[in-house]
């Protein structure tokens, strides 16, 4: 067939559906064929979890305590840090894409910018889904009993789902301000002091420190690691499903708004 | 012109808030079908016009219609027209050259049924099929570039850009790169604009030349009009007695305008010949080891122009277009 002659599709809804397919089909792809990316954010939570667990499975004896269980309580964490951790691999690779030239070449299509962020954060959202199923097998593997049920476990996926899309939008915005993996790998530390000041090992009100106390309740990650710790110890608790949500959906809003500028501003084609 | 795959540019302009213009005010017209090579040393503002007619790029000033699309008020009909191999071949190490083309034909829009085959036929032509289930990152640079090409086709582009193609490829890659490119200008029509800093490329390749040096186009034509316009050819001399150099390059004086820098050469005036100036030496009793008489290059057009060789402009330049990157 001539080069010339040759059909093309339009554009259509359904061309732009099959774009996000093979946007978010090619992060899978790349961050399964990249072990040292796949694995840690599987292991490395849940490897902290049970050394928490090992270490601090005397404060289930403290007063007021949730639960007897150390390890179910701790069984929150891992959600919230496997997709943090998922959100810098994300930006860092879609910073190597701008960085190699990738997005040049993405821009050369009639992919919409809107386009390319789905993908990308689809792509990032299946992953976090695959990583928090691990998190609920390994629970279900060292014992933990979910007090809301099989629902629960569902609920957790949704929420689970969303915090990657926020903490992805998040990376995404990162990686096209910057057009940078280093500077991204730069906020991982940042995150984590999120992650540490926060009602991760003890519940809010049994933290004797007040500074201390008052930064974790003004954490919104205490928020997101209380909805999934609600649904796992304690059963349907409409106020922490309601925070952890509103916190979940607030960051996921900003960060998308955020994301999706910062898009705009990286495609400078006419 | 059949605006239909031309390429149209009037005093384009494109600059930098940092650094001086990339792109000063440059007119060029490609004619469809035509091979148009961008002949110039790196940072004279090559890949910039290959950004700006790409519609990566806005322009300060001036148009440019791809096509018969207007870069700035129409880029997404101009994307949709145009094939693309930018300078560095920006592959994904981790996929394979299979992968790369099955994202390629869906971002592209190519109906379902038609995209394995689009794949497969590309991969075919440009000799990858055996590689195509290897991960890009054990390719050699030939193999990427040709991926680059493949990619740069799959949507059956009217007008294809090529910035560097060949730049690090091994003489027989770049010499496959070249065959596929001109059959594709030949047989299926497309226009080609291939920027390009080796002098051979450009002069085997391109219908027409355009010549660019800090920014602006020197010169333009066909390889050969613009090689008759330079006119004189040149002799370069070595002596058989290295003491005898200075009195050679003396004597070379007399028969034309010699190129500096201490070389021992020549540009013959009108009327003179090499038997002129072997005559010449040998009526002053010196030996030579070795003369030779050479036609015009495109580097004696550029040197004409510029007043610098291709090679010597391109490490001038290397310098400040790097300071501008940064």
């Amino acid at each position: 067939m001539s080069t010339l002659e040759a059909p093309r599709a339009g554009w259509t809804p359904g061309v732009t559906l099959t774009q996000i397919a093979a946007v978010a089909g090619r992060s899978i792809r790349r961050t399964a064929r990249q072990p040292a990316m796949a694995i840690p954010p599987l292991v490395f939570p849940v490897a902290l979890m049970l050394v928490n667990a090992a270490g601090l499975e005397p404060s289930t004896l403290l007063p007021g305590f949730p639960t007897d269980s150390f390890l179910a309580f701790a069984l929150a964490v891992p959600f919230i840090q496997g997709a943090l951790f998922a959100t810098m691999n994300a930006g860092t690779d879609f910073a190597r894409d701008i960085q190699t030239g990738f997005l040049n070449r993405l821009s050369l299509t009639s992919l919409r910018g809107s386009s390319l962020l789905a993908g990308q954060l689809a792509g990032i959202v299946v992953l976090g889904l695959v990583q928090a199923v691990f998190y609920v097998l390994v629970g279900l593997v060292v014992g933990v009993r979910f007090a809301s049920g099989p629902a629960g476990v569902l609920v957790i996926l949704v929420f689970a789902a969303i915090v990657s899309l926020g903490f992805g939008a998040l990376g995404s915005f990162l990686a096209l301000r910057t057009g940078s993996g280093e500077a991204v790998q730069g906020m991982f530390p940042l995150l984590f002091v999120f992650l540490f000041i926060s009602s991760m090992n003890t519940p809010r009100d049994l933290i004797a420190v007040e500074w201390f106390r008052i930064a974790a309740s003004l954490n919104p990650v205490s928020y997101l690691i209380e909805c999934v710790r609600s649904l796992i110890i304690t059963g349907w608790d409409p106020k922490a499903l309601g925070l952890g949500f509103g916190v979940a959906i607030a960051i996921a809003i900003v960060s998308l708004v955020l994301a999706s500028w910062a898009m705009t501003r990286r495609l400078t084609r006419t | 012109m059949d605006a239909a795959n031309g390429i149209v540019v009037e005093a384009l302009v494109r600059e930098f808030r940092k650094g001086p213009r990339a792109v000063d005010g440059i007119d060029l017209r490609v004619e469809p079908g035509e091979i148009y090579g961008f002949l110039g040393p790196n940072g004279a503002g090559k890949s910039t016009t290959v950004l700006m007619l790409t519609t990566l790029l806005p322009p300060t000033s001036g148009t440019a219609t791809v096509a018969g699309f207007d870069v700035v008020r129409e880029g997404p009909k101009v994307r949709g027209v145009i094939g693309a191999a930018l300078q560095e071949a920006a592959l994904d190490n981790l996929l394979t050259g299979r992968d790369h083309l099955r994202l390629q034909t869906m971002l592209q829009g190519l109906p379902r049924h038609d995209r394995k085959g689009r794949a497969d036929e590309l991969l075919d032509r440009v000799g990858l099929t055996e590689a195509a289930d290897r991960k890009v990152g054990g390719y050699s640079g030939g193999m990427k570039r040709r991926l680059d090409l493949a990619l740069a086709l799959v949507h059956r582009p009217r007008v294809l850009f090529l910035d560097e193609p060949t730049t690090g490829l091994d003489p027989q890659s770049r010499s496959a790169l070249w065959d596929e490119v001109a059959r594709l200008a030949r047989e299926d029509g497309v226009t080609v604009f291939l920027t390009t800093q080796y002098l051979e490329e450009a002069d085997v390749l391109a219908d027409r030349v355009g010549i660019i040096d800090h920014g602006r186009i020197v010169a333009e034509g066909t390889p050969t009009a613009l090689k008759a316009e330079i006119g004189r050819p040149s002799v370069h001399a070595i002596p058989a007695v290295a003491d005898d150099r200075a009195r050679i390059l003396e004597l070379l004086d007399r028969f034309g305008e010699p190129f500096g820098d201490g070389e021992l050469a020549v540009r013959l005036d009108e009327g003179i010949g090499l038997a002129d100036v072997v005559r010449g030496i040998d009526a002053e009793g010196l030996a030579l080891h070795d003369v030779e008489l050479r036609a015009p290059t495109l580097d004696d057009v550029f040197l004409a122009k510029t007043g610098r060789t291709l090679e010597g402009a391109a490490e001038e330049d290397e310098e400040p277009a790097a300071a501008r990157r940064r």
